[in-house]
């Protein structure tokens, strides 16, 4: 299949700055072709490396609850209900009802048509200043359906009151080399999610990078994303394994960062998907920390999406103010 | 010329393999003579922790486990341990100075502790639970259960024993365990913990720490997610620590404590039904 190089794109405004007036399929293609390739053993080296740092006591304490300040927490099951929903939001607002100094999640993240129960669940609690509520969108998580549905399937969460979107891209189109196409997506999807009095959800653009295969596919699917309009980039969907892990978070971070020094525009990061543990997610901050720098640690630039990681961080929380061990007795089921 | 002796440096035993200590301390271990054996690995706290972890995924296996498996899975142990008698004799000759004949006598005296505690997996309900009369067209009926997590302080003098009087009839009923092994004598610990990760048990259901057992059970006493303590070996330890500080760390967190018993722990039903928690179920009889 002849991939048509004259095709004229979406005038999304940041590629326009970037590349030109005469944005076409090939001036992208040629954009993105021309970064320069990863180096994956550097990557890897400075990711472990990274992984090593001892964070303890006070450090930890602070940690644990920038962590949960951070997280998304999430619910994509098919076997979702309001009802699960609605435990969902509580536990969002009180994670942990032994301890009330323990802070808010910074979102929780469910299919579209759970968005109106979130939102009635989180009542006063929510809003734009409060916790937000995340839909996951464009036939999450294949993201195998034609353009019009894909763009009807956000307006709906927006409609119903979603803070955030999270789309996935067309990751087929993407691996032929269909860049145009991914792009043009993005940028319809980033239009659908304008509200009725001209603001927009944040559109959080889902790479999945487990079926990218190579680190080069991950920098330019970040670059895309970012070009087309995306006020996110994310790892992945947490259905494909692997999912998020600290290299591809840290490649991520540096081309955010490359973009903050080029435009002095903030993009935001979001690992999802096998993050479980208190000490995976403190080893994302020190990344973050090291990369982009401390300012990125804040819910509106960088988020954890997780469903188990909050447990677990609340149960290091609790051996930190007890002094001991605790267990799962003491955290909700979820 | 001389054979270059090979020192062993042993390590942990945790949800079915073999690490070492997390904070990468060892010990020298040695004869009773003061003559060095090997290195055997030091937990922590954090390692204490880690088995916990690996007792508690294991324990809805083994507790759902029906008690004929369980039986099963124990007596194979048993014939493992006949397997490997020389090995045993070998260290508690070593390690507590016994003689030939008297190590003999406490490998064949762990074996048959096996074998009788085995015996009991798919016998102990009947004898502990009960069908309850009441007034009114039910079944009442009261079954003991495994009581989950059971952390264990082994006898310090007797280290095979011992170490199997108490942790065999833990496991009858479908509890999993984390013991802490004899701090002098902890070869046979460690050689059981090599029976059993080629024998049928599940990894996680036995832990076995190695190190101070002074510094790691305040630890384990205080764990939210250990059910209960026996502690077994406690009042022999190094230190300052009895076995009632320990009653009273575990008491915030409600757990079954089994005090002390003087020398070898003698067989017994009650040890199994002391780490069991009694359920009660009511079912409406049929109208014939």
């Amino acid at each position: 299949m002849t991939i048509e190089q004259a095709i004229s794109l979406a005038p999304a405004e940041r590629a326009i700055q970037l590349i030109g007036g005469d944005l076409t399929e090939k001036s992208l293609r040629l954009h993105l072709e021309g970064l320069p390739g990863v180096d994956a053993v550097g990557l890897e080296a400075r990711a472990a490396s990274l992984g090593t740092r001892s964070i303890k006591t006070t450090s930890k304490a602070w940690a644990l609850d920038k962590v949960i300040e951070l997280i998304d927490l999430t619910t994509l099951e098919g076997s979702d209900t309001p009802g699960k929903v609605q435990s969902l939001v509580a536990k969002a607002m009180i994670p942990d009802p032994s301890d009330l100094s323990a802070p808010r999640v910074a979102a929780v993240c469910v299919y579209g048509d759970m968005v109106p129960y979130a939102v009635e669940a989180l009542g006063a609690a929510g809003g734009e200043s409060g916790i937000h509520v995340a839909a996951v969108a464009t036939a999450f998580p294949s993201g195998r359906a034609s353009l019009p549905v894909k763009i009807a399937d956000t307006k709906d969460a927006v409609s119903s009151g979603a803070d955030e979107i999270d789309m996935v891209i067309d990751r087929g189109a993407f691996l032929s080399g269909r860049y145009g196409l991914v792009f043009d997506q993005i940028v319809a999807v980033k239009e659908a999610c304008r509200r009725e009095n001209g603001s927009y959800a944040h559109l959080k653009v889902i790479l999945e990078t487990g079926e990218l295969t190579t680190y080069d596919n991950v920098r330019r699917a970040s670059w895309l994303a970012i070009l087309a309009g995306g006020d996110f980039i994310k790892t992945s969907t947490g259905k494909v394994a692997p999912a998020a892990t600290l290299p591809v978070t840290l490649l991520m971070l540096q081309v955010v960062n490359d973009w903050y020094r080029l435009t002095g525009e903030r993009i935001g990061v979001k690992p999802a998907g096998g993050i479980r543990t208190s000490k995976d997610a403190i080893k994302y901050l020190v990344t973050v920390a090291e990369t982009v720098g401390e300012e990125w640690l804040q819910p509106h630039l960088f988020r954890f999406g997780a469903s188990s990681l909050l447990n677990d961080v609340l149960l290091q929380r609790q051996k930190l103010t007890s002094g001991h061990y605790s267990g799962p007795d003491y955290v909700t089921v979820d | 010329m001389t054979r270059l002796a090979v020192p062993k440096t042993y390590k942990l035993y945790i949800g079915g393999k073999f690490p070492r200590s997390e904070s990468g301390r060892v010990y020298p271990v040695a004869t009773s003579k003061g003559v060095f054996l090997a290195n055997a690995a030091q937990a922590s706290r954090k390692d204490a922790r880690d088995a916990v972890v690996a007792a508690r995924a294991a324990s809805s296996g083994w507790a759902g486990a029906t008690g004929y498996n369980r039986g099963q899975v124990l007596y194979r142990i048993a014939e493992l341990l006949e397997g490997r008698r020389a090995q045993f004799v070998d260290e508690l000759r070593l390690s507590e100075g016994l003689s030939e004949s008297a190590a003999q006598r406490q490998v064949d005296a762990a074996i048959d502790v096996w074998v009788w505690y085995a015996g009991w997996a798919d016998k102990y309900v009947q004898v502990a639970g009960n069908g309850n009369p009441v007034s009114g067209p039910y079944f009442n009926i009261s079954t003991p259960e495994a009581t989950g997590v059971v952390a264990i302080i082994a006898p310090q003098e007797s280290s095979l024993l011992g170490l199997v009087s108490v942790i065999a009839p833990a496991l009858v009923s479908g509890n999993t365990v984390v013991v802490v092994a004899s701090e002098r004598a902890p070869l046979a610990a460690i050689s059981l913990s090599e029976v059993l990760a080629t024998s049928d048990v599940p990894g996680g259901v036995i832990n076995v720490l190695t190190g101070s057992a002074a510094e790691i059970a305040p630890w384990l006493a205080r764990h939210a997610d250990v059910n209960a303590l026996d502690l077994a070996g406690a009042d022999e330890l190094a230190g300052d620590l009895t076995w009632i500080d320990l009653q009273i760390a575990g008491a915030e967190t409600l757990k079954r404590v089994l005090p002390p018993e003087s020398g070898v722990p003698t067989p017994s039903v009650e040890r199994i039904t002391f780490f069991t928690e009694t359920k009660t179920v009511w079912h409406t009889k049929g109208i014939i």
